[in-house]
């Protein structure tokens, strides 16, 4: 308990650092460039592909758990697009990313600082914290939105064509279904939650990453670590954040 | 110049340094030598603040380093340069990059002014036509290099390098050597080389500070370590059967 709270300490005591005034913009500004691709881009592939099979799966157990005369099929389109738009594509997507982000920022900062090239920045007078960690948040709180857009439409796509193949929902019905009572605001909620989630992911390894002491070994730790306490923290603060918006 | 007084640090109860103090004056090369383990990195950390002292205080110039926050130290840290034991080279960035990684970050030179001293440096290290290799793509000694050019892109007052000529050939260590000597003298530097190589301490000990476990034993420079009488100096310098001999018939 001790431990958890004096790690919690540290980890806004790392917060402000990252957020002191940064030195030279034209660096950061360069760096983020970076991070928006190795971070952003290069997840667009996992996310496209996930969406897609999910969105089948979601679309099929709809049908499958709804089958009954009295019931219109467009309702099926309807059930997948929110199963979609207020769980899925914002916090299971962002759950994925905690293992494939996270684990990438954890261990790269770890190996930073087990080779002494955080030392090397600390002593050349550079915020190490600031200009490692700054770009990656920066990177990941602007990039992760398009992320869940991009995963809603996917998983949408791929519920109207595992529906339609299946020929447990006619086009129509689907499209009528998604578009049936839809409520904008569900959009904002699955954005909103993006952002924090990125926040979370991104600063929780981060902070593992800048922590780690010792060799190779311990960089593996904190990548695991890394993973564990940031999808902890999401699914924490998707209850939290659930109840502040929806409520 | 740089002044330690008193360095102590321990980790996790275990006294690392004990007691040190020493004066290390520009244009001369300063080196701390010791057996592996004696605590030569962690003093040299010590002295830069990447290690915080438990005890002591380090002055750069009169003014007190140990007792400045991040920020103070900044101006200080700029006039710094330092090789690291292991180079640490910045992964994701190309040698060039390395190297004119301190200019970007400090210095408005235009990128001719940039390129033109990148190449400089790292010719006097004799890196060529590696500016666009990954450090991954170097041996250790070559990496090693580069880590000197950029420790020095940006003229520093303070360089410190930790084991510069550990892992390279005899002749690539001589080179270095001269390299840090040269540049050491020419910029008016005040440099500390941590060292057991018994063949820079020959060449470059115009002030040799020798630590075992933890304590400063023997203080000198290079005259006058062969006929020091410290034991375990001459354990350490001695290490080898040819020097041993070398010695025996001086005497
Ligand atoms: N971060 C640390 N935590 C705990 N102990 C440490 C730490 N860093 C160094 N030590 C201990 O301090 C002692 C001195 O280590 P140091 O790295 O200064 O040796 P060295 O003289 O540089 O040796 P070498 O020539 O092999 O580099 C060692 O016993 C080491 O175990
Ligand atoms: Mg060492």
């Amino acid at each position: 308990m001790f431990r958890f709270l004096a790690g919690f300490g540290s980890y806004w005591m790392l917060l402000g650092r990252v957020f002191a005034r940064p030195e030279k913009h034209s660096i950061y500004y360069r760096q983020t460039v970076k991070e928006l691709i190795s971070l952003g881009l290069r997840s667009m592939g996992i996310v496209i592909i996930i969406s897609f099979f999910m969105g089948a799966v979601i679309t099929l157990q709809t049908a499958y758990n709804t089958e009954n005369p009295i019931y219109p099929t467009y309702l099926i389109g309807l059930g997948a697009r929110d199963s979609i738009l207020l769980e899925f594509s914002s916090t299971i997507v962002a759950l994925i990313l905690a293992g494939k982000v996270g684990s990438n920022i954890a261990s790269e900062i770890g190996t930073m600082r087990v080779t002494e090239q955080i030392d090397a920045l600390e002593l050349m007078g550079i915020n190490s914290a600031s200009y490692i960690i700054l770009p990656k948040v920066v990177a990941t709180v602007l990039f992760n939105p398009f992320l869940t857009l991009i995963s809603i439409i996917t998983g949408i796509v791929g519920g109207w064509i595992a529906g339609t193949a299946a020929g447990v929902i006619t086009s129509q019905d689907y499209i009528y279904g998604i578009q049936y009572a839809f409520i904008p605001y569900y959009i904002t909620y699955a954005l909103i939650k993006t952002v924090v989630f990125a926040f979370i992911i991104t600063t929780v390894s981060a902070y593992q990453g800048y922590i780690v002491e010792g060799g190779s070994l311990e960089v593996g730790r904190a990548s695991t670590k890394a993973v564990v306490y940031s999808s902890i923290a999401i699914l924490l603060f998707n209850v939290i954040l659930t109840q502040l918006l929806l409520s | 110049m740089i002044r330690a007084e008193h360095i102590t640090k321990s980790f996790a109860g275990r006294e690392v340094i004990r007691d040190i103090s020493a004066v290390f004056e520009p244009g001369q090369t300063n080196l701390i030598i010791g057996r592996s383990g004696s605590g030569k990195t962690v003093f040299l950390k010590c002295l830069v603040g990447l290690l915080e002292v438990d005890e002591g205080k380090v002055f750069y110039n009169d003014v007190l380093f140990t007792g400045l926050d991040f920020k103070a130290r900044k101006e200080i840290r700029k006039e710094m340069g330092m090789l690291f034991q292991g180079a640490a080279l910045f992964d994701s960035m190309t040698v060039e990059e390395n190297v004119r990684f301190p200019l970007d970050m400090f210095t408005d030179m235009s990128r001719e002014e940039k390129s033109d001293r990148v190449n400089f440096c790292l010719e006097r290290v004799n890196i060529v036509n590696s500016n666009h290799l990954s450090p991954a793509e170097l041996s250790g000694g070559m990496r090693k290099r580069v880590a000197i050019a950029r420790a020095i892109v940006l003229k520093p007052r303070f360089l410190f390098c930790d084991e510069p000529n550990s892992g390279l050939d005899p002749k690539t260590s001589i080179v270095i050597d001269e390299l840090i000597r040269e540049i050491t003298v020419e910029l008016n530097m005040t440099t500390i080389v941590n060292t057991h190589d018994m063949n820079s301490v020959m060449e470059n000990g115009e002030k040799i500070i020798f630590i075992e476990e933890g304590e400063k034993c023997w203080e000198g420079n290079k005259d006058e370590i062969l006929k020091s009488d410290c034991r375990l100096l001459n354990d350490f310098v001695f290490a080898n059967a040819l020097a041993k001999q070398l010695k025996e018939s001086s005497k």
